[in-house]
């Protein structure tokens, strides 16, 4: 791992502390004080806020904009970009306009496919791959070059993640998958919303066999569950997500008007047990229209307040 | 082979519905195979276009002849004398045949009879599945023999995404994970640890978006 970037997340990794990081989804419109708002109430809880890129497909205000406001008040951005809207010349273009803004993250995804958004009768453009785009963002940094060969002027200083999700089928392959990332140049991962901890934990072990933990920052990703409505929702219809029938059925069993506290008990518990395991060093809270509730998880799993870095 | 599916009536009608004399022209290359324009289909779509004149009181003549192939110049020949006396022709070729046709007889009205869908092949009767995009650059020897471009639904080279459940891909529970079925091919070869190798950046100038494509073969040109 380098250590160039301006990134505080990079730093608060690199020096070894837990780092937490958090996401804002930006507004469908044009009104940036919906993103403002939600990135203020958890800027103090958090080193770094992802701003997703057009989740699940539909459109909105852009990451790159988004990520540029927070910079702006002072918070930490992690850019998130998919390879499904752009090719190697926007994507290109818009990194180098994020490091003009010095924005110091970014997180490399393929992106969900358009027919779950608002254009499902759109091209998908996939002209690279989430890996081929953490090899473009390292070449532009490391080597200070173009894809098409020529000098980048004042190459984007970035530090470089992915995404993993240890839950997605073949489950055998979740590790090479992962060494792959690393290979194509992924400094940091932040993977799936974590309900299995045992077969989380069964993929850290993996991980940690291959030495891949002294390689690269795994944040552990949670999300709490706002009702029993939600916990099954994602059980069945969110693709790649495993949610064991026993924290479905906790929920359920819980009276209605307690549910939410119980979801952030459930998210609390797994941060609490995923700290003890090798090669954890973070968070990534995904509280997914529930930001308001990040400082109260942060502060209640012990992860507050944040280290201060220069 | 290129797999078509027929129109619906009513756009071919849309189309045609002015013409005294029309032509019903099929192909009997991929087509044929794939049930979509050979012979049986033209007598099919002409018998129904006559059914539907007649109910609307008009007399049209409506002729069927079906070529060899229609991307050919030499079968395109065989209509040469004929093609003149129609008002249209509904070619029932993949998009391929019916441009031909068009070119070939460069002013008559020419009307596409089918959609033309993909390059794939026939897995049992009635069910084509798509096997290839034409990308002109085959990447098969690195993927287990199975194409990530044509069924992987993000086309992607380093696959699987975290969509990938039970074998299926996240837009569509019956459609098969390509890569899940190249990392079982891999297995079955052998060679799983190939998985880890990065396939490149591909370079996309020899698909569709280097602009129309020619290959030329100067050794068997006459």
């Amino acid at each position: 791992m380098t250590d160039t970037a301006r990134s505080r997340l990079q730093r608060i990794l690199s020096e070894g502390h837990l780092a937490v990081t958090s996401e804002c989804g930006p507004p469908r419109g044009s009104d940036p004080e919906a993103i403002k708002t939600k990135a203020e109430i958890i800027k103090d809880y958090v080193d770094a806020v992802n701003i997703t890129d057009n989740q699940t497909s539909v459109t909105r205000l852009c990451s790159l904009a988004s990520c540029i406001h927070l910079k702006l008040m002072g918070i930490e951005p992690v850019l998130q970009m998919v390879t499904r809207d752009r090719n190697r010349i926007a994507i290109q273009s818009d990194i180098l306009g994020a490091a003009s803004f010095d924005i110091p993250n970014i997180l490399c995804l393929s992106g969900d496919h358009q027919s779950f958004g608002d254009s499902a009768q759109g091209q998908n453009v996939h002209d690279l791959d989430s890996m081929q785009l953490i090899q473009t963002v390292r070449l532009m940094r490391d080597e200070g070059k173009f894809l098409g060969g020529a000098e980048v002027k004042r190459p984007p200083n970035m530090f470089v993640g992915a995404a993993a999700n240890p839950f997605a089928d073949p489950f055998e392959i979740r590790v090479p998958r992962l060494a792959k990332k690393i290979a194509a140049g992924a400094e940091f991962i932040q993977t799936q919303c974590i309900y299995n901890l045992d077969k989380f934990e069964a993929w850290m072990k993996g991980v940690c066999d291959r030495g891949l933990d002294e390689k690269v920052h795994i944040l552990a990703g949670v999300t709490p569950f706002k009702s029993a409505g939600m916990a099954k929702f994602m059980k069945n219809r969110v693709p790649g997500m495993d949610v064991p029938d026993e924290v479905v059925k906790r929920m359920a069993d819980t009276p209605k008007e307690k549910q939410a506290e119980e979801g952030i008990n459930i998210c609390v518990e797994s941060i609490e047990r995923l700290k003890s395991v090798k090669g954890v060093h973070g968070f990534h809270i995904m509280a997914i229209e529930w930001e308001q509730k990040v400082p109260e998880i942060v502060e209640r799993a012990g992860l507050s307040p944040r280290p201060k870095i220069d | 082979m290129i797999v078509a599916e027929k129109k619906p009536i009513e756009e071919i009608i849309e189309q045609v519905e002015d013409c005294e004399k029309l032509l019903i022209l099929g192909c009997n290359e991929c087509v044929t195979v794939c049930e979509a324009g050979g012979k049986k289909e033209v007598g099919v779509l002409a018998s129904a276009l006559r059914m539907y004149f007649l109910n609307q009181g008009k007399e049209v003549r409506i002729d069927e002849v079906t070529l060899e192939r229609q991307c050919d110049h030499e079968y395109l020949e065989e209509i040469r004398e004929v093609a003149d006396q129609y008002d249209a022709i509904v070619s029932l070729a993949c998009g391929v045949g019916v441009q031909f046709v068009a070119e070939k007889y460069h002013s008559q009205r020419v009307y596409p009879g089918v959609n033309t869908c993909f390059l794939g092949a026939t897995e049992q009767r009635g069910l084509w599945t798509e096997r290839c995009q034409a990308c002109g650059t085959c990447i098969l020897a690195y993927t287990a023999g199975i194409c990530p471009i044509s069924r992987c639904a993000k086309r992607l080279l380093n696959g699987p995404c975290g969509g990938s459940s039970n074998g299926k891909c996240e837009i569509n529970p019956e459609l098969d994970c390509a890569w899940q079925l190249i990392i079982d091919r891999l297995k079955a070869l052998g060679r799983l640890e190939d998985y880890e190798k990065l396939l490149e950046i591909k370079d996309w100038s020899t698909d569709r978006a280097g602009g129309p494509r020619k290959v030329i073969r100067e050794d068997v040109q006459i």
